[in-house]
């Protein structure tokens, strides 16, 4: 099953082609890893996704219906990579308040805040935590709606190891329920724990499918020594 | 209900910044009596008092709308939102009721200031004069929507203040009757909002609630709806 379709998609931002032509295909039920260097055109292609950006040619289908259509908007999560939530109010208070634009209910909200750990800090001021604290914020804001799709944008970033760990397990625990997880990362060492890849690089799909076949496909150990056998590859 | 969730919701931005909360109500107050002190209570502060109690909501509401919808933009919660099942209408409806409440506030412990310490004396009814200051609190909270689309830093926005607000402020009949001004300018006067703001206000200082009171009033009404249909023009669920 295809949770997410893209075919030939093409966005230029200010002048600047971002993604020539690109396509890549999202099975559902599955954590899959959307790796690359910063500028690759990650965040561009996420928000194509949510249907947040302004796109110039090619199709997104997300869950058989194009991007951005308004029916969506209940079933994907988006969590970009600022923090997207208000600094001046509570941890509570920015949960409550995408709740009720959701339409969900409080419980929602007091398990949104458990999934990321952020029990301790219910009633603090968000810009007085801390950048990883912030980001597990913006990440509780996207869960609350319990989506069918979950679209994160950098999610574990600054983030220590152990906190890095419970996330990715969360992650996992997400898609055996059935949610469909596309996660980005520039960190390579995130990759392997993803059930599928897509490697971007200047905005093309250098190479998409678990970590095992393109472990294999390039005869590398570690999946760093795989992405540079792609690029040499290529080149 | 969407809507109430948006206007609590920045409520409780406002209430995490008290001294913005003393500001806004303070300063009018402050300026009302800088206003009765300088003219020592006589005819010019009495024809200009109610006027600028009326208008002070407008400036006010336009800079922090403006401001906070900037915000919005610049960290992504807009970008979050949009992606969010909210309409447009519904985001900007939350900041008008928000702000309008706001103004409600301010109108009145202005009002209570200048017309119970203050002397200040008008001829029609107060209420009137407070339901007139949350309307123009309105229509700056919708032109600051509209304004912050066009402001990429807050350095922008509050520029926007004596670019947009000040030249209305002058050409709106309180400096300087609208009868004695050049032609031109009197055209150029005939197109902002705060002239029919003014002039409504003018008329409740006088008592007089004739057929040019009801035009007035439903200009500044109208000018609401229009700046709010522009300004959610401007919001775009898809950005490049």
């Amino acid at each position: 099953m295809t949770a997410i379709r893209v075919e030939a998609l093409r966005v230029v931002r200010g002048g600047t082609v971002v993604l020539p032509e690109l396509s890549c295909d999202v099975a559902t039920g599955r954590v899959t890893g959307l790796l690359g260097p910063s500028g690759s055109g990650k965040s561009t292609l996420l928000r194509s996704i949510v249907g947040v950006q302004h796109v110039t040619a090619g199709a997104v289908t997300v869950l058989g219906e194009p991007a951005g259509s308004k029916d969506l908007r209940s079933r994907v999560g988006y969590m970009t990579q600022a923090p997207s939530v208000y600094r001046d109010l509570t941890v509570r208070e920015n949960l409550r308040f995408f709740a009720r634009i959701l339409g969900r209910e409080s419980e929602a909200v007091t398990r949104a805040i458990a999934d990321v750990s952020l029990e301790s800090h219910t009633d603090h001021v968000v810009s007085r935590l801390s950048g990883g604290e912030q980001a597990r914020v913006s990440l509780a804001a996207a869960l609350l709606g319990s989506p069918e799709l979950l679209v994160l944008d950098e999610p574990t970033v600054g983030l220590d190891p152990v906190l890095r760990r419970d996330l990715w397990s969360l992650f996992h625990d997400l898609a055996e329920r059935g949610v469909t997880l596309l996660v980005s990362s520039h960190v390579m060492d995130e990759a392997d724990r993803c059930d599928a890849l897509i490697l971007l690089r200047e905005g093309r799909v250098l190479a998409d499918g678990t970590p095992a076949e393109l472990r294999t496909r390039t005869g590398a150990t570690s999946l760093d020594d795989a992405f540079l056998a792609l690029i040499e590859a290529e080149a | 209900m969407r809507t109430t969730a948006v206007a609590v919701r920045v409520l409780q931005q406002l209430r995490r910044d008290p001294r913005t909360l003393v500001l806004i109500i303070g300063v009018p107050c402050l300026l009302e009596t800088l206003l009765k002190e300088l003219f020592r209570g006589g005819p010019v502060f009495q024809h200009a008092g109610a006027p600028m109690l009326g208008l002070f909501p407008f400036v006010t509401m336009f800079v922090v709308t403006s401001i906070t919808m900037l915000r919005e933009r610049v960290t992504g919660t807009l970008e979050r939102l949009m992606t969010m099942p909210l309409s447009k209408l519904e985001l900007l409806a939350g900041y008008g009721v928000a702000f309008g409440v706001v103004a409600a506030v301010q109108a009145t412990v202005v009002s209570v200031v200048a017309f119970g310490l203050l002397d200040l004396h008008v001829a029609g009814p107060r209420a009137v004069v407070v339901l007139l200051a949350v309307a123009n609190a309105v229509l700056g909270s919708a032109l600051g929507l509209l304004g912050s689309a066009f402001a990429q830093t807050e350095f922008q926005a509050v520029q926007f203040m004596p670019a947009l607000v000040l030249p209305q402020f002058l050409l709106s009949g309180l400096f300087v009757a609208r009868d004695s001004m050049p032609t031109w300018l009197r055209w150029v006067s005939d197109a902002m909002p705060l002239t029919y703001a003014y002039d409504a206000l003018a008329h409740t200082a006088a008592d007089v609630f004739d057929a040019r009171f009801t035009a007035d009033v439903a200009v500044v009404c109208g000018c609401i709806l229009l700046a709010l249909a522009l300004g959610a023009a401007t919001l775009r669920r898809r950005t490049p």
